[in-house]
């Protein structure tokens, strides 16, 4: 059997477990609460997870396509960002995904150079995925000294420009002989 | 060479936070998640204590040496004083109702900020100090003992709550916790630990009468700075009046409207609505001395809020109009409706407020004496007393945040939307759970918008981004529209790093864009100079 068949059929249980990797880097109570709340605005970031997490196993098994995967991995990446992960610990979870899959198979598939080599096809397919967080994870840092930055130039420039201290343009300047 | 084995070093990383129980797991102040300590020159000029300059992150916090004594009587004060406070200190059962409906826990993902946690920091010090169970059985009894580490992490965590009152609305005990966080605050006051985005406002607005400490001239320079955007945009020339003695109606708004881009262009829509109504006999006044709505006194200590507000009152009472009227803001009606009354109150020199346009008795507003801007709009459109054209606001597919204060506060919930509605053809509400009574903060509210603090607005602001994503993607929604000044300023960024493509409005300024006024110039741009509607080049 080829491993993106199994994984197929394996899909939801190991999505669960994906998920619950992603809740376990939180302390145990909000981890409980992240795992039982299943409304997804009353527990945004179960909800994000849920949907990005069976939206990336979609593309792992499919066509890894870069702006799908972009579109499921942003926002579970983007809220890890401003919570109080490290960027290692905030990326984490994608590779854990190498050790949940070769949980699902036998002893002796690691005998099989076929699947083996399947397998780490699937872990460069997984690394890719891992590389495009770190990129998603400094974006949605430099987002927020962004917003810092322009908060305080907003602050500044309309204090100046209130105060009067500020002279726009004319339309047209003068005629240079 | 016998370095590591790869699987030793693998086996060695964890990614899984320690299992300890919240009185082990010791206080770590992380930067972005606090607000800087206040300015000394702040806190004395208000006459508040223990004025000095310190460091959140610093290990020496410059504390008074009786310090513990200042705060074991300082909650015996107010246990005695505040009958709520003793009630919600002793009957929590720790149901957990509350844990998860904090938008700062279901953000930031840490248990201290479950509301019964973050009360919890608070109680385990009452129980050691005040209950004979605690005193004895210590830590079995939920007790601890107050060291200058659980002073830190009440701190961190009573700055990390918006006193949004969402926790309150689920207890099954009514237990209110922003009260708790209030108790909290007024006992770090004591010992001179305010967040300088909260002291130097209240000192601002103690002496100059609003947060940013714009002097009464240049208040006015501002708003005629409006007056001529206004007549660039519409061809009409409004004529607002300052400190009119005799006017019928005092108008007091948060200054944020005065100096906040977008909250600006909601200014202007006052104008506009006050202009527009002048002829129907509408005679208003701003007052270049209470020019502060807001009141960061409420964030401080009961004296504090009560020593801002009663400016209110006493312009009112100086230039002798009738009643008030208040802009849209969030946490200044929580005051007024609340607490202004009996505070400053009562306020007999003042009428029962009446619109002079429609007649309607604002019986709501029988006893503080001030009308919210949004239920005499709502009043003047149900009675047809505005020319609106919705097909301005075309473009907008607008979507409406019930600001905390004015929704759970004083249960504002119908009268925005019908304004809205009525001035506007494309408006979607949130989801249910998230909206009205149970609305998310916007995680800036309570003196916490502050630029250091970044990370944590946008934590808290999580459960509210995740909303107007779900209208955004499923209904195209590109505007929020919001009644406080506080959200006008938070959540533009908020939408920047959540939903971006999502603007933030105000609702007068809505209505402002959709009015027809008298003798005014073919309208092509909104007061934003953004084309209207069917005007796009």
């Amino acid at each position: 059997m080829r491993i993106e068949e199994l994984l197929a059929q394996k899909k939801t249980a190991i999505i669960d477990k994906w998920f619950d990797v992603v809740a376990d880097t939180y302390p145990a109570d909000t981890a409980g609460f992240i795992k039982r709340q299943k409304d997804p605005f009353s527990n945004p970031v179960g909800g994000t997870t849920q949907k990005g997490l069976t939206g990336l196993m979609d593309e792992l098994l499919g066509e890894m396509n870069h702006d799908k995967i972009d579109s499921f991995l942003d926002p579970i990446i983007r809220i890890r960002a401003v919570q109080d992960f490290t960027p290692s610990k905030a990326t984490s979870f994608i590779f854990s995904l190498k050790k949940l899959v070769r949980n699902q198979l036998n002893k002796s598939d690691f005998n099989e150079y076929r699947i083996l080599a399947e397998l780490s096809e699937l872990d460069l397919k997984i690394d890719l995925i891992g590389l495009m967080a770190f990129d998603i994870y400094m974006k949605c840092r430099e987002k927020i000294y962004q917003i810092k930055a322009n908060e305080e130039k907003n602050r500044t420039f309309s204090a100046f420009e209130r105060a009067g201290l500020i002279k726009e343009l004319p339309d047209s300047g003068p005629e240079l002989a | 060479m016998s370095g590591p084995k790869p699987k030793e070093l693998i086996e060695k990383i964890d990614y899984n936070p320690p299992q300890k129980g919240w009185m082990d797991v010791p206080v770590k102040i992380r930067k972005g998640m606090y607000c800087y300590a206040s300015n000394p020159k702040s806190v004395e000029y208000v006459h508040l204590p223990h004025a000095r300059p310190w460091n959140p992150l610093e290990e020496d916090w410059k504390l008074p040496d009786n310090w513990k004594e200042i705060v074991h009587n300082a909650f015996r004060e107010r246990l005695d004083r505040f009958r709520s406070f003793k009630v919600f200190m002793d009957i929590c059962v720790r149901c957990g109702a509350c844990a998860d409906k904090c938008h700062f826990f279901i953000g930031t993902g840490d248990p201290k900020n479950m509301p019964v946690l973050r009360a919890e920091l608070l109680r385990s010090v009452y129980r050691n100090d005040f209950t004979t169970a605690g005193k004895i059985l210590g830590k079995v009894a939920g007790a601890r003992e107050l060291t200058l580490d659980v002073l830190k992490e009440w701190w961190y965590y009573f700055f990390q709550c918006t006193e949004c009152r969402r926790c309150s609305v689920f207890c099954p005990y009514g237990i209110d916790t922003a009260e708790i966080t209030i108790m909290a605050r007024e006992i770090f006051n004591l010992l001179g630990l305010n967040i300088d985005w909260i002291a130097t406002p209240i000192a601002n607005c103690y002496r100059t009468g609003n947060h940013l400490g714009i002097q009464p001239h240049a208040f006015k320079e501002m708003i005629e700075f409006f007056v001529d955007d206004i007549e660039e945009k519409t061809g009409v020339k409004v004529e607002p009046s300052f400190n009119k003695k005799g006017a019928d109606i005092l108008f007091v708004t948060p200054s944020g409207d005065v100096f906040a881009d977008p909250g600006t262009y909601t200014a202007m829509g006052y104008l506009m609505l006050f202009h527009y109504l002048k002829e129907q006999g509408l005679n208003v006044t701003w007052s270049t001395y209470a020019s502060e709505g807001g009141n960061f006194g409420f964030f401080t200590s009961h004296e504090m809020m009560k020593r801002l507000n009663a400016k209110m009152y006493a312009e009112a009472k100086r230039l002798g109009v009738k009643w008030i009227l208040g802009g849209e803001c969030g946490h200044m009606w929580r005051v007024i409706n609340q607490y202004m009354d009996t505070m400053n109150g009562p306020a007999d020199f003042l009428e029962e407020p009446v619109s002079p346009i429609t007649g309607t008795k604002f019986t709501n507003a029988k006893s503080t004496k001030m009308v919210h801007l949004s239920e005499f709009t709502a009043d003047l459109i149900y009675h047809n007393k505005l020319k609106i054209d919705k097909s301005r606001n075309d473009n907008l597919i607008v979507t409406y945040h019930d600001s905390c204060n004015p929704a759970r506060g004083m249960g504002l919930f119908d009268e925005p939307r019908y304004v809205i509605n009525s001035v506007c053809n494309h408006f979607h509400d949130m989801p249910r759970n998230t909206i009205r009574e149970q609305t998310f903060c916007c995680g800036s509210g309570s003196g916490l918008n502050a630029g250091e603090d970044t990370e944590l607005r946008l934590c808290g602001g999580l459960p509210r981004a995740n909303a107007v994503k779900h209208v955004h993607e499923k209904f195209g929604v590109n505007m929020l529209a919001t009644i406080c000044a506080i959200d006008r300023a938070a959540l533009p960024p908020l939408m920047d790093y959540w939903v971006p493509g999502v603007g933030v409005t105000g609702l007068t300024e809505m209505v402002a864009n959709a009015l027809i006024m008298p003798g005014e110039a073919e309208r092509t741009t909104n007061l934003r100079g953004e084309p209207l509607s069917g005007m796009e080049e």
